[in-house]
């Protein structure tokens, strides 16, 4: 399916994301669903958690135990194909990278989008970074209802310029 | 039709050049190609075709394409889109493969 | 007449990076473009590069170009001569160029074509009006002078061309209704259309363009499902209100000064048409002409800087530079660009490249 119209199966979403048990820690969750010559995800991360091997184009693996959830990977991937999920108390966390203006402000109320483009749920900002190493890809913080943790994966772009 | 808010790039302000086109006066900016100021100023049709008289607009942006092709300056055949706008240009829709004043 | 050693024509990330390798030989250079910028299709990428951190890999394309310019512009060595077209090239490496209506000669010992690559068209009614915009063109238009194409768009083609000028509209405002590809399958990165697909833009395979509809530009597109031998399928028509068409459905090698000069070309379907037959020094059929980046066959910016690294290297120890490491750095520079090819995406190029035997 994901081939046909961009949008990954119910199986292979659940394919790329751990137990929720390893979730009670922010973790970062790798939607590379091809092989591509590719690699930042892996040089970026500080902590060692990801691996692609010499061969670039092999699709890279996450250890979760390593991971630390920092975001570095999010706004490093060219792909934008990285977000950062955690559950805590009934919410899921997430950091998502953002390439649009306006950015959303902390306390916003938006529209949170799934894989298909739809509007699923409304979800809070709780931060918006953006600083110079970033280069230009925000790291959106916005709290969402647990039930959405396999479905939300970005927010609507505000029209009207 | 100018972008006034991007995520990546910043479009500083820039010099405000005026040009006439058929006549017309129309402003650009400095750094515009003649075709790219003509597009932001809402003129599509650059050309037309020599046989049919088919409007043409812009292509490929590479210069290679000859869609743009206009009059500039009494000079035919200019390709817009990778030409430099300057104050003052005289730029024409052309009439057919154009004629060498 | 005026004499160069080494004349490059295209200042694009092939060109450029020759340039580099050239100038680091100790060797004299010339850079002509028809632009009046340098980097050619580098100028308007304003996403993040792929590949490993050795091409840069997470910059984006206008960084990796900055980078680029600034590790040339200042040398001696260096001459360049932008707004200037070569409109003809000669087998006494007679280089003749306009610019501001003035023909110009000058004649070269060794010459690097990295002139690039043109975008193709596909057939339909009135794809000859206004609005029907390359994707490429479109992209120099938004990102390079901040000029949105229109308000609404059809993407036609879903290579990583058509994802990624999709996503750049959508980041300069510009609404992108649909993209449609002929392909049963999505053909660029599955991440890039993911990337368009979850902020509502509808991906459509095995559909095309009827036709266009407008009087003088483009007011609406009928586009309709195509059966599998590519035809289209009547009764499936459906009438979008857009004001622009992009087309973004592949490019073709400019090979036409090398065949001026009497350079071997072969045509091969998977590297984009005609190409030069080069061998693994991407030296031509003509001792002394090379050929780097998408002229020699169409692939990414990543590939045509690594092409024009080791052409550029070639070219000058054919002339008797002494290149510092030279060997390490060619071994290492075509183990990356195998490497780059090796995946599924690298199918293609390698077939192609399979044929011109330099595989």
């Amino acid at each position: 399916m994901i081939e046909k119209t961009g949008v990954p199966s119910k199986d292979l979403i659940e394919s790329i994301f751990p137990d929720k048990v390893v979730l009670k820690k922010p973790k970062a969750i790798i939607e590379c669903y091809k092989e591509i010559p590719c690699n930042p995800c892996s040089t970026s991360c500080p902590f060692d958690a990801i691996h692609v091997p010499e061969d670039i184009n092999v699709r890279p693996e996450i250890d979760f135990d390593k991971c630390t959830g920092c975001g570095i990977c999010v706004y490093n991937c060219p792909g934008l194909a990285i977000t950062v999920m955690q559950l805590q108390n009934g919410k899921v966390s997430i950091k998502l990278p953002y390439e649009f203006t306006p950015l959303p402000t902390v306390g916003e109320m938006v529209n949170v989008m799934n894989r298909a483009g739809e509007v699923i749920t409304k979800g809070e900002i709780t931060k918006v970074q953006l600083t110079d190493k970033m280069n230009k890809t925000a790291l959106i913080h916005m709290v969402i209802d647990e039930i959405y943790l396999h479905e939300a994966i970005t927010i609507e772009v505000k029209h009207g310029r | 039709m100018r972008i006034k808010e991007h995520p990546i790039l910043t479009f500083e302000a820039k010099e405000e050049i005026q040009f006439y086109y058929n006549g017309e006066r129309i402003v650009g900016y400095r750094g515009d190609t003649i075709a790219s100021a003509l597009h932001a100023a809402g003129v599509k049709k650059l050309s037309e075709s020599i046989h049919q008289q088919r409007p043409r607009g812009f292509y490929c942006a590479i210069g290679n394409c000859a869609s743009c092709n206009m009059e500039v300056n009494g000079v035919p055949n200019v390709r817009t889109c990778i030409t430099p706008l300057e104050a003052n240009m005289d730029v024409r829709q052309q009439v057919g493969k154009g004629r060498v004043r | 007449m005026k004499r160069a050693e080494f004349v490059i024509i295209g200042a694009g990330p092939a060109g450029l990076r020759a340039a580099k390798s050239l100038l680091d030989a100790g060797a004299k250079v010339l850079i002509i473009d028809r632009s009046d910028l340098l980097g050619g299709q580098l100028t308007k990428q304003t996403h993040m590069f792929f590949g490993s951190e050795k091409q840069h890999a997470s910059k984006r394309g206008i960084d990796i170009l900055k980078l680029m310019v600034d590790a040339i512009i200042e040398h001696e060595n260096l001459e360049i001569i932008t707004n200037a077209t070569v409109v003809g090239l000669y087998k006494d490496f007679v280089i003749g160029y306009v610019k501001a209506d003035v023909y110009y000669k000058i004649q070269a010992d060794s010459i690097i074509l990295a002139t690039g690559a043109s975008e193709k068209a596909i057939p339909f009614e009135n794809n000859d009006l206004p609005g029907v915009y390359a994707a490429g063109a479109v992209q120099t238009l938004m990102n390079v002078y901040g000029v949105k194409p229109g308000e609404k768009v059809l993407m036609v083609g879903s290579g990583n061309i058509g994802l990624i000028v999709a996503y750049q509209l959508m980041q300069a405002g510009v609404e992108v209704v649909k993209l449609i590809e002929a392909a049963s399958h999505i053909g660029g990165y599955l991440v890039h259309a993911s990337k368009i697909k979850r902020l509502g833009v509808d991906i459509c395979t095995n559909m095309s363009v009827k036709r266009a509809l407008g009087k003088d530009h483009v007011e609406a597109v009928e586009i309709w499902k195509l059966d599998a031998q590519w035809k289209g399928i009547e009764g499936t028509e459906e009438t979008l209100e857009v004001d622009t068409i992009c087309m973004a459905v592949g490019l073709a090698p400019l090979t036409e000064l090398l065949q001026q000069l009497g350079a071997e070309v072969k045509y091969v379907r998977e590297l984009g048409g005609n190409v030069p037959v080069i061998n693994q020094q991407f030296k031509t059929s003509i001792d002394g002409v090379y050929a780097c980046g998408d002229v020699a066959g169409i692939e990414e910016a990543s590939s045509a800087m690594m092409a024009g690294e080791i052409a550029g290297i070639e070219a000058a120890l054919s002339r008797g530079y002494d290149v510092e490491n030279a060997a390490n750095r060619l071994n290492e520079l075509r183990e990356d660009l195998s490497n780059l090819r090796n995946g599924p995406h690298g199918e293609k190029i390698r077939a192609g490249l399979a044929k011109l035997g330099v595989l």
